[in-house]
């Protein structure tokens, strides 16, 4: 992205990223089938900084999340309309190629999924598809600098290869990370990358994608609002399939507009 | 969405009751419930075992003797007047000389004196006729050997060889006190004891015969009871024969005439021995089986009498192929080998030379081309239907035939096979190609629907994992989803080959039932299958194809074993790589 818009915006809170959205959605309907999902979603998601969707289950945030990147594309009986533009490019354009929209846009799942292969394979797997790498030597500086990134480079140098199941949840849960930005993203998706981890490798990873919103754009679908509040400078309040509320995370936790978010963050609904 | 509450719900608050007396015999009764189900299960477990351990021990029993085959080591002198009278050494002329008579030369010096054609066709008769092929053979690769003597194993034939896996007949030998003098070394001759050496064969023979006269006794008290008038002449005769055997028993002059029905009494005797046809204490008449070397009187320990107890009617072997079998063993010319040519070897119609080699041959190709066909066009079929098919219409008829088309029974395809293989393409006829490609089509539809649960068994997560970091959808399933499938897939495949293994009925219409003694040299010749070969086998009457047909089903178990084996082998390695 252009250097108006470094670190810094990312600590500023409210306005100032507007005029750099990395992600804007313009009346995002969704479809399962029949059921309409998500009701003319419009948001503005900020490049360099955390973006957390909040909302009860089944609100359509994860939806949401998932048209980011098209992973909706696999389930045949999804629809979407409107209009997801990353950088001024519509990514629903019909000759857009997915997979390269797939990479740019990296994602973490709620439940750690590494590949049944080696630390090393599994951080490598993406760069090698996309040619990222000229040599072997050139693949390796990629997964360490990547397990570098994801702070799991100490932990698993030795080992890069056994097998990455064999690491332990949380642990797992960064190497996913580590596999995502090995592609070098610009965005990255993550649906409650959390909710699967134990309080230490929640704050490990909590750590980690503060650390991240320096170079990327995160967008993050969590149940806790906790975490929403530590990791995130802007948030985005889902409900019953609408954006029922967006803004500065301080905003929305201390003062909301919406008398559907205060019910939600005070716990009366839920 | 209220705000939740807690009030108590109205109405008395039920309470589990765990003491009473209700409350003990409902978990008495599911206590008596649990240990009902865990000994049905244990008794079904040990009633699978039970049958499983009898079929396997019954066919071990009698298949496994059949892989041992026995031989007679003979000196063969092969005679150059006799194959090579010109002296060329040309391979046309060796090929086509009569080595079954240079056999016969050979059997004759190892029982020397045997004259007469009955007694020189049995001695004949003990050798396979594959004898001769197998000299022809040496002869014809090391022409050096003529004009020397040879030892040649000649294979006995299926009744020698079974005599010595067991089903001869026991031999009782038994010392004498008196001196015996034969009245002439071959032929029908008279033998004399000093004592009364024979009383005790006399008695047994009464006593049979007594034996004989009360079974018809209780014959004809059956007759009577029936009472139908017509029955009446037999009832005579009967009464006449009784009569008749009775008179035998209590007269104790004449001689007792021994028949087929009596356990054979023999006289070894100088180094012969003769076959006893009538009997007296002292004196006996009989047939020379194996001519005396003397004439002369013989001492009590130079003689003895011979029983053998099963009667000759009640066996295979008779009595000259008995004494013969019993002369040659008892010099060592009998060998125990481990038969190697039943694996190597085609059918025949000689049990001894039958062998499953031409099967197994035929089994294995036929199993390559299934093989060939059905892992990638169903592994392929599968990957389709499940990762890359619209959900539609005809995709689910599809899917639906395919499951109508693992239940078709086998001959239909052995049909089609007929009707589209061999008459429409014209493929040759029991061609393990053809079965093959009939065996495909009975595969195919299993490996489908083994592979797609396999594919559809793979967390989506992992597909999902791999599309999530710009995999392509085909990438997602070959890099990720196929490997982590393939242990799945290996399995059904392997179900599906083992299928195909057992399979005869298709096989049958495609002509793989014709009797084939070449052992197959590639895809296009005739060839049979193992387990069309047993079928084949069973159906023979000769007692030696009964454990040739064992040692079949043995070695298709085996076939079957190592295939499974290489199934779990293949699984645990895949699995292995995390």
């Amino acid at each position: 992205m252009d250097s108006t818009t470094m670190p810094t915006t990312a600590t500023e809170i409210g306005v100032a990223a507007r005029g750099a959205s990395k992600v804007t959605a313009r009346d995002v309907n969704v479809f399962y089938g029949e059921k309409h999902a998500l009701k003319g979603v419009n948001i503005d998601i900020p490049d360099r900084g955390v973006m957390s969707f909040i909302g009860p289950s089944g609100c359509g945030k994860s939806t949401f999340l998932r048209c980011i990147n098209r992973m909706n594309d696999t389930i045949s009986s999804c629809r979407v309309t409107g209009q997801i533009k990353i950088d001024d490019q519509d990514i629903y354009d019909p000759s857009l190629d997915v997979v390269q929209l797939r990479a740019r846009v990296g994602m973490v799942f709620q439940k750690p999924n590494p590949f049944p292969k080696s630390i090393f394979e599994n951080v490598a797997y993406g760069p090698r598809i996309h040619g990222l790498a000229r040599s072997k030597t050139d693949l390796e500086e990629i997964v360490n600098a990547s397990l570098e990134k994801a702070g799991l480079w100490k932990e698993v140098k030795d080992r890069l290869n056994e097998a990455g199941t064999g690491l332990s949840g949380g642990q797992q849960q960064r190497l996913c990370i580590a596999r995502a930005i090995a592609v070098s993203p610009e965005v990255i998706l993550m649906d409650e990358p959390c909710s699967a981890l134990d309080p230490i490798a929640t704050a490990k990873v909590e750590e980690l994608i503060y650390e991240l919103k320096q170079n990327y754009c995160i967008i993050i679908v969590t149940h806790s609002m906790q975490q929403a509040a530590r990791v995130s400078q802007r948030t985005a309040f889902f409900h019953l399939g609408t954006l029922a509320e967006e803004g500065s995370t301080n905003v929305i936790f201390t003062n909301p507009v919406d008398k559907r978010t205060q019910d939600y963050i005070t716990g009366r609904t839920g | 969405m209220t705000d939740a509450t807690f009030d108590a719900p109205t109405g008395a608050v039920r309470k589990l009751d765990f003491s009473g007396a209700a409350a003990r015999a409902r978990i008495k009764r599911r206590y008596r419930a649990e240990t009902r189900f865990r000994s049905y299960g244990i008794f079904s477990l040990m009633l699978a075992t039970v049958f499983l351990v009898g079929l396997i021990s019954d066919i071990l029993m009698r298949g496994v003797p059949a892989f041992w085959q026995h031989s007679l080591v003979l000196q063969v002198p092969v005679s150059a007047a006799e194959i090579d009278p010109a002296g060329t050494r040309d391979v046309a002329t060796l090929r086509n000389a009569d080595y079954a008579a240079l056999i016969r030369t050979g059997l004759a010096a190892a029982v020397p004196g045997i004259e007469g054609r009955t007694a020189e066709k049995k001695l004949n008769g003990l050798v396979s006729s594959g004898a001769g092929d197998a000299l022809r053979d040496l002869v014809v690769t090391n022409p050096s050997v003529i004009g020397k003597t040879v030892d040649i194993r000649a294979l006995l034939t299926g009744d020698g060889d079974l005599y010595f896996k067991g089903v001869g007949t026991p031999i009782v030998e038994r010392t004498v006190v008196g001196k015996a003098t034969p009245s002439a070394v071959t032929g029908d001759i008279k033998i004399t004891s000093s004592a009364n050496d024979f009383a005790l064969d006399v008695r047994n023979v009464k006593a049979e015969l007594t034996k004989r006269a009360s079974a018809l006794t209780t014959e004809i008290d059956r007759l009577i009871v029936i009472s139908d008038k017509t029955l009446a002449p037999r009832i005579e005769s009967l009464r006449e024969e009784v009569a008749a055997l009775r008179a035998r028993v209590d007269e104790a002059k004449t001689a007792e005439i021994l028949d087929e029905k009596l356990p054979s009494t023999l006289v070894a005797i100088n180094g012969g021995l003769v076959k006893v046809t009538s009997l007296r204490d002292t004196e006996i008449e009989g047939t020379v089986l194996v001519p005396l070397k003397t004439g002369a009187e013989a001492g009590p320990s130079a003689w003895k009498v011979v029983t053998y107890a099963t009667p000759e009617g009640n066996r295979k072997a008779t009595d000259y192929e008995v004494a013969f079998l019993e002369k040659l063993k008892a010099e060592g010319r009998v060998e125990r080998n481990f038969n190697w040519q039943f694996f190597t070897s085609g059918d025949s119609r000689e049990a001894e030379l039958a062998g499953i080699g031409g099967s197994l041959v035929g089994t294995t190709m036929t199993l390559l081309i299934t093989l060939g066909l059905c892992l990638p066009i169903g592994v392929m079929a599968a990957i389709y239907l499940e990762e890359f098919a619209p959900r539609n219409w005809f995709t689910s008829l599809v899917e639906v035939n395919i499951n109508n088309l693992a239940a078709v029974p086998s001959i239909v395809f052995g049909l089609l096979g007929l009707a589209v293989f061999l008459n429409e393409f014209g493929l040759p006829r029991s061609a393990p190609l053809v079965g093959g490609l009939v065996l495909a089509l009975l595969v195919v539809p299993t490996i489908i629907i083994a592979s797609r649960a396999a594919i559809r068994s793979v967390p989506p997560s992992i597909k999902e994992a791999a599309l999530g970091v710009g995999a392509s959808k085909q990438q997602a399933v070959f890099h990720h989803v196929l490997p982590l499938a393939m242990p799945g897939i290996m399995t059904g495949t392997i179900i599906g080959m083992a299928h195909a293994l057992g399979e005869t009925a298709p096989l049958l219409m495609i002509g793989m039932v014709a009797f084939i003694v070449d052992v197959p040299k590639g895809f296009t010749e005739a060839a049979t299958v193992l387990p069309v070969q047993v079928y084949l086998w069973s159906d023979l009457p000769e007692a030696a194809f009964q454990s040739k047909t064992a040692a079949a089903i043995i070695v298709l178990l085996m076939f079957l074993f190592v295939m499974n084996g290489l199934a779990i082998w293949l699984r645990k390695k895949f699995e292995r790589r995390w």
